[in-house]
């Protein structure tokens, strides 16, 4: 199997795609879809160490079981709050949501 | 170099691709397809790491869920005639991520990790018992998030405007 490292910088950089996602995008469902991929990549990472650097122990994939979970809760609110919003202000850019800007 | 190795870096290439499609892509339909590609790849990384069972639950949860529950997103909220899909700040967003890439790829490197044996294969049985033993508490936390996401989402997005269904059944 390849070395631990070379993993680590293929999540690093799957990360770091979903980090600019993030940053760039203007449509609230795009955004959710970069944070995707940013809890993609922590889940690989947790998945490689735990079966690379640490055989037989079950942490590493626990905690990714967790990750999946607590992604699906998160994308489910999330598109919830997105339909919310594009009914109050028929559209779903991030920048028009600034109903809590004081 | 073995074979395990090389389905690693094609894969990985693939994920890494289509990720930055998803990122890039200049339809939202396009970005979720690409999405779903992304998603079903990290499965097949999975499974190269010795953890089917989180294969299964990716190819599952995500490659049928996730990707269903986006492209209703998408087909529910259609956008302006001609959207904008970046920011105007959006070079920004890519010195500053880049940076962050350039980081981590250092802080990967820098450090090397002891060689430890044989990767070895976790069984379902030893995963089942693991969930239900050591990690039963935040097991059953996780379960009562997504009961209370699974009542906020419906609180959230339902209708309630004064025409809808629930609105008259609630004022009659």
């Amino acid at each position: 199997m390849v070395p631990i490292e070379h993993i680590m910088v293929f999540t690093g950089a799957l990360f770091c795609i979903g980090v600019y996602g993030v940053m760039a995008r203007r449509n609230a469902v795009l955004v959710l879809m970069a944070i995707e991929l940013m809890l993609n990549a922590v889940a690989i990472n947790l998945v490689a160490f735990g079966t690379l650097v640490y055989p037989g122990q079950i942490n590493g994939m626990v905690f990714a079981i967790f990750v999946v979970t607590i992604a699906a809760a998160e994308l489910g609110l999330g598109l919830a709050i997105v339909l919310r919003v594009y009914r109050m202000r028929s559209s779903i850019n991030v920048d028009d949501i600034d109903l809590m800007r004081w | 170099m073995e074979l395990s190795a090389v389905a690693f870096y094609v894969v990985a290439g693939v994920t890494l691709v289509a990720a930055l499609g998803v990122v890039v892509a200049r339809s939202v339909v396009y970005a979720a397809l690409l999405l779903i590609l992304s998603l079903v790849m990290t499965g097949l990384i999975y499974l190269l790491l010795l953890a089917d069972f989180l294969a299964l639950i990716q190819i599952l949860v995500y490659g049928g869920t996730v990707s269903i529950l986006l492209l209703f997103a998408l087909m529910l909220t259609p956008p302006e005639t001609r959207p904008e899909l970046n920011h105007r700040g959006w070079a920004l967003g890519a010195v500053t991520s880049g940076a962050l890439c350039a980081l981590l790829l250092v802080a990967s490197l820098a450090d090397k990790w002891p060689a430890a044996g044989a990767a070895r294969h976790i069984s379902l049985v030893d995963l089942g018992r693991a969930l239900f033993s050591t990690w039963a508490v935040p097991f059953e936390v996780a379960s009562v998030v997504l009961l209370v996401a699974l009542l906020g989402a419906l609180t959230i997005a339902r209708s309630t405007s004064p025409g809808s269904k629930i609105a008259r059944r609630a004022s009659a």
